[in-house]
């Protein structure tokens, strides 16, 4: 059981999302977030004031998944969210203690899964 | 001689008229902010200011060349296609009345002024969240010569459409169906935006578009009720039916938006105010309030029709200026020619009257108007394409249009900005937070 966290251009969540969807993980939590990863800085001037933008709007995807669905997550992630550029973001996989699923009490491997329609 | 002269010319000013034309052209120019705060509410929160900008762009740049040409080809002589340049860079445009009008020329040409700077404005619409703003301002400049100042000759200024009996009252030729139909052409030069049919596209913010079309409703009794150029009747009818056919829009919006989704929609109604607003438009001061509010109810159906049907094609023709106000324009110079009526008008009955003559004239507009307008923006776009590219890449649209364009954001969090100052030599001090 891993927690997949990935940190991608705001722009590129929707195509996150797609890859996401076509791989087949469902549960999914996005956040908006602002960080720093080495890119270069955005100059915004308003009236006089002329300001460095150090820190970039930025979209957080946590993944909770069963282990055979990491690889696939993390290809997700990157085909989803790669421009090239610099600033494309991070992904970090952290080991998952337990997940519970609140409607049913499962918990760990059967709460990560889908439910079946 | 000479000062007899004068007294001739001042005793032909109206106080009253002149007085009401100012606040009129006042509120006109209000329009094209409200317009920018309309269409920066359709749009996703990345591209809002853009957005804006590009209607302060039309002020800036229509109003500039409107002094300077436009003017003048749309109002100097009756010439049948075309005006003259008498007027160039306001020549000979002075306080003496213009034929016609108790107001001063002066005054005539400011607010002729703010329809070119509004019409210019409403094209954008079309091509908004892609087009490059540097190329907009080009498009600007060059298309209220070639298409606004053309129409404004042909319906207003004394063209071979107005000389034919052509009945226009406040611009369903060059305002309504001349932006209409140039932002179909414009959306198709400049094309589709990239996430377009491929993703929701949602308007970020309702009350923005709420409020504009508010305004811009506000604004509208002076472009309409100031469309007489006088305090007169036509002025008083053309402003009551304002405030009388955009709400039978609204009633019937209403009603079709229920129809369709069972819930009246927010960006419904102030769509409707829009619709209702422009179906009135050219019909203002020459249909009675009764028929006005027919043509409200009833010209609100082909716009509905549109703007649900539009959004399947692969035509992203963004936010409908077709359908709100080339169809809506359509419908308004065609209904004049139905329902016309001489003893509100004092000029012309339409078909319903008896004179079906008129029908025709009208007929005749709703046709070139649209093929006009269509053709010759297709012309100068696909010509401005040759030499520059008209719209930001890929990658720019998808970090939005404010930052490429203005490096500046609607919405800046006001977090992780770092103040960059000038020292002494004229360069830049990053300030150290530490």
């Amino acid at each position: 059981l891993k927690l997949v966290i990935g940190i991608v251009r705001p722009e590129k969540a929707n195509d996150v999302l797609e890859a996401l969807y076509r791989a087949e993980v469902r549960g999914v939590s996005i956040s908006r977030v602002q960080g720093h990863g080495g890119e270069l800085d955005r100059v915004e001037t308003y009236r006089g004031t002329t300001v460095k933008v150090g820190l970039e709007d930025k979209t957080r995807f946590e993944i909770a998944v069963s282990d055979e669905f990491v690889q696939p997550t993390i290809d997700a992630l990157c085909d989803g969210g790669r421009t090239g550029e610099v600033g494309d973001g991070k992904i970090f996989v952290v080991p998952l203690e337990r997940a519970v699923r609140i409607r049913t009490g499962e918990s760990d491997q059967a709460a990560v899964t889908p439910v079946a329609k | 001689v000479s000062v007899l002269a004068i007294a001739k010319v001042a005793a032909e000013i109206d106080t009253g008229d002149t007085a009401w034309m100012l606040a009129a052209t006042a509120l006109v120019l209000m329009m094209t902010p409200a317009l920018g705060l309309f269409y920066a509410g359709l749009v996703r929160s990345k591209n809002t200011l853009n957005t804006f900008m590009m209607c302060v762009g039309a002020i800036a740049v229509a109003g500039v060349v409107w002094a300077l040409v436009g003017y003048s080809l749309a109002f100097d002589g009756d010439g049948s296609l075309i005006g003259g340049l008498g007027y160039v860079g306001l020549h000979d445009v002075t306080f003496v009345p213009r034929d016609g009008t108790t107001i001063p020329h002066l005054l005539f040409m400011a607010f002729q002024a703010t329809f070119c700077i509004i019409t210019a404005a409403l094209v954008s619409g079309a091509v908004v969240e892609r087009m490059r703003f540097g190329p907009f301002l080009i498009f600007v400049a060059l298309w209220s010569i070639l298409v606004y100042s053309v129409l404004a000759h042909w319906s207003f200024g004394g063209g071979w459409l107005a000389a034919g009996g052509t009945l226009d009252f406040a611009g369903g030729i060059p305002v309504e169906m001349g932006s209409g139909f140039s932002a179909l052409a414009a959306a198709l030069v400049v094309g589709a935006r990239k996430d377009y049919g491929r993703q929701a596209l949602l308007p970020h913010n309702a009350v923005y578009v709420l409020l504009g079309a508010g305004l811009l409703w506000f604004g509208w009794f002076g472009f309409n009720g100031g469309s007489g150029f006088s305090t007169g009747n036509p002025s008083v009818l053309a402003f009551t039916n304002t405030l009388l056919t955009p709400a039978c829009s609204l009633v019937v919006w209403f009603l079709l938006d229920l129809i369709r989704g069972r819930k009246v929609t927010a960006i419904g109604a102030a769509t409707a105010i829009i619709v209702g607003c422009v179906l009135i438009t050219p019909a203002g001061g020459f249909i009675s309030p009764g028929w006005a509010m027919v043509l409200g109810a009833v010209g609100a159906l082909p716009c509905y029709a549109v703007i649900v049907w539009r959004p399947r094609t692969r035509i992203d023709e963004t936010l409908d200026v077709l359908a709100a106000h080339g169809i809506a324009g359509f419908t308004g110079i065609l209904f004049i020619g139905l329902f016309a009526s001489l003893a509100w008008n004092g000029l012309s009955d339409g078909l319903f009257f008896g004179n079906a003559a008129q029908l025709g004239d009208q007929a005749l507009a709703a046709l070139v108007t649209p093929l006009y307008a269509f053709g010759m923006t297709y012309l100068l776009l696909r010509a401005m394409g040759l030499f520059t590219s008209l719209r930001a890449s890929e990658q720019e649209e998808a970090v939005g249009m404010d930052v490429v364009q203005h490096g500046e954001d609607a919405y800046p969090s006001g977090e992780g900005a770092i103040l960059v100052l000038p020292d002494a030599d004229g360069e830049v001090l990053v300030a150290d937070p530490s």
